[in-house]
């Protein structure tokens, strides 16, 4: 009641009381800005048709021959699978000194590829095929001492001239700092590679 | 204030309200102060009378806005954005609109056009102290609007969908990547999709036709108005408000209009010729324009021989890649494009102008100049053996530019600065 005394005389303004109603409604308006900016900001997510499109893809393994490499496209990413001969196996070892990250701890991949081969099987290498340095596809460059003498295999970017071997270990000296990503993947049937599910469910 | 007319009767100089009280033009005025506003920012507006070929590059850049507003509008009603239509309705334009392809090869050479002019008007402010105080805030605004340049170019060249579009926006999408925590998020965020896609070229077109030319508008009249609230600079780094006639004009200033209108309209009759001559001769400039792996569709598993951004980028593309590590590479970047915002409080000179600096000064700006220019080059180059190596000596002068700068702008060795500018009547 006091409060309103003050208004009924007419001349008193009180200013703490202005002051405190100025910052309440500023910070009401600024919470209101905030949520108001929430559709418009999820708006930009990949939307549900990109999301639909994300779905696993099916890959024929029996039309690689060995020493093969087939690019298949899952969420628009291209991904290398290679079918490694037993002479490209051996030449992963042997090189770990050379490599940033040789056990695979800093960087992505489901549990049963952070092995030395990063494979479910030594056969069938599956990676996504973008550059960990900025996104570049890098090419493959199979043949020992294609890029120097004691080269041993694997892939080379050609942007800023990462290099990588036959697990796609990221060589020391490259601008990427991570091994290239592994996907999700499986094997449900013989000859079928499942890219983007496994057992434990569809990539989130 | 009387001038003499050619037949040597006095003639009143226009001035505010000196159309008052007539018709239309009196009942205009009354509604909305045209008259004073002329007056105040463009007839009795005092610039200094000893600005040199060096302040042609304001106006230039406000003349390129102009045609990248007038000619982008025209391209936006032929161009289709989106993954399936994009690079063909460029091809359409290109091959079936009439003068489509004068549109727009004069919004791309208009492109780079705007980044030569901008970067002279900046080296402008370099040799002469022009972001010094009172500038200061003029200086920023101007920063913000390089950066909003940057994003308009950035965006622009992912509209025709060719293979360097695609490519380009995958490298620099994926510099945010690199930010701890949230990267990856934030890139698919950016992307709306798993890779770059129909949702990101759409984006881009809001932006690039949209947003951010709404932004730059904004921006370049917030430049303007603290330009005129402070006043120009000039080659002499002498403050012409300091001395003031009887009349309470700068003894040293001459009104902007007549005297830098005309002034201006020969440097924008020697930037339309040399534009006219990209336009009609070379306008790709031996890829240094428009690259040759644009003119082949986005190709999602095929990337350019060699990813290079367009020239005006290649400095800090050349610091990205002299570090062998993606999140320093980029960080490098960043702080490269950031390191003009603080020059304004890095300089401790106590002169403005180059003229009246010492050696260290000016060796620092040549060193500066160099190792920027050297760094554009070698952005274009391959980032391999002794191209690497260059980069990271030109990146370190480049950091230390900024980094020295409080340092030899005070033991420089500094002449003494006259009252009034230096002119010489022609």
């Amino acid at each position: 009641m006091a409060d309103h005394a003050g208004v009924a005389g007419g001349d008193e303004v009180d200013l703490s009381r202005r002051k405190f109603l100025t910052r309440a409604t500023i910070a009401t308006g600024a919470v209101g800005a905030v949520f108001a900016a929430i559709p418009f900001i999820e708006s930009w997510s990949p939307s549900e048709r990109a999301r639909a499109e994300g779905a696993p893809v099916e890959f024929d393994l029996s039309k690689l021959e060995p020493g093969q490499m087939a690019l298949p496209v899952w969420r628009r990413q291209p991904i290398f699978v290679v079918r490694r001969t037993p002479d490209m196996v051996k030449r992963i070892a042997g090189h770990d000194g050379e490599l940033k990250d040789p056990g695979s701890k800093d960087s992505v991949q489901p549990p049963y590829a952070s092995n030395e081969l990063r494979s479910r099987t030594p056969e069938f290498l599956v990676l996504i095929a973008i550059c960990t340095h900025l996104g570049c596809l890098p090419k493959q460059r199979f043949d020992a001492g294609e890029l120097s003498p004691s080269w041993p295999g694997g892939f080379w970017c050609p942007c800023h001239g990462s290099r990588f071997d036959l697990a796609g270990r990221v060589f020391d000296g490259s601008p990427a700092s991570i091994n290239l990503r592994v996907p999700p993947y499986s094997y449900p049937k013989e000859h079928l590679l499942l890219i983007g599910a496994d057992e434990k469910g569809v990539a989130g | 204030m009387t001038v003499k007319t050619a037949t040597g009767t006095a003639a009143p100089m226009p001035k505010s309200g000196a159309r008052a009280g007539q018709g239309f033009w009196a009942w205009l005025n009354k509604r909305m102060p045209v008259d004073q506003f002329l007056a105040s920012q463009v007839t009795e507006y005092y610039a200094p009378k000893n600005f040199n070929v060096w302040y042609f590059f304001g106006s230039l850049a406000l003349v390129v806005l102009v045609l990248q507003l007038v000619t982008g509008i025209f391209l936006t009603m032929f161009y289709k954005p989106g993954e399936a239509t994009a690079f063909d309705s460029v091809q359409f334009i290109m091959r079936e609109v009439d003068f489509g392809w004068l549109i727009r090869y004069l919004h791309s050479s208009g492109a780079s056009f705007f980044f030569i002019v901008v970067y002279l008007h900046m080296f402008r402010a370099f040799l002469y102290g022009s972001y010094k105080a009172p500038r200061e805030l003029l200086w920023l605004v101007g920063m913000l609007v390089y950066l909003a340049l940057m994003a308009e170019a950035f965006m622009g060249y992912v509209l025709p969908w060719g293979n360097m579009s695609f490519w380009g926006a995958q490298v620099i999408i994926n510099l945010f990547g690199t930010i701890p925590g949230i990267g990856p998020d934030l890139v698919l965020w950016i992307r709306g999709d798993y890779g770059i896609a129909d949702a990101t070229l759409n984006r881009f077109f809001s932006l690039h036709v949209a947003a951010v030319p709404l932004a730059l508008l904004g921006l370049v009249a917030l430049h303007l108005v603290a330009l005129h609230e402070v006043g120009s600079n000039n080659p002499d780094g002498v403050e012409i408000k300091d001395k003031v006639g009887a009349d309470g004009k700068p003894l040293d200033g001459i009104p902007f209009h007549p005297y830098y209108t005309v002034k201006d309209f020969v440097g924008i009759a020697v930037l339309l010729v040399l534009l006219a001559i990209v336009v009609f001769f070379v306008p790709n400039l031996g890829g240094l324009f428009l690259e040759a792996p644009n003119y082949e569709p986005a190709n999602p598993v095929s990337t350019p021989a060699d990813i290079t951004p367009v020239w005006y980028f290649t400095p800090y593309y050349a610091m990205l890649r002299a570090v062998p590590d993606q999140r320093l590479g980029a960080l490098l970047l960043l702080l490269g494009v950031m390191a003009f915002l603080f020059v304004p409080w890095l300089d401790r000179s106590p002169v403005k102008s180059m003229r009246y600096r010492g050696w260290m000064s000016r060796s620092a700006l040549a060193i500066f100049v160099v190792s920027f220019v050297g760094l554009g080059y070698l952005g274009m180059q391959p980032a391999l053996g002794i191209y690497v190596v260059i980069a990271r000596i030109l990146a370190v002068l480049y950091f230390l530019y900024f980094l020295l700068m409080p340092f030899y702008t005070r033991l420089d060795p500094v002449k003494p600065v006259p009252e009034r500018v230096t002119y010489h009547a022609h």
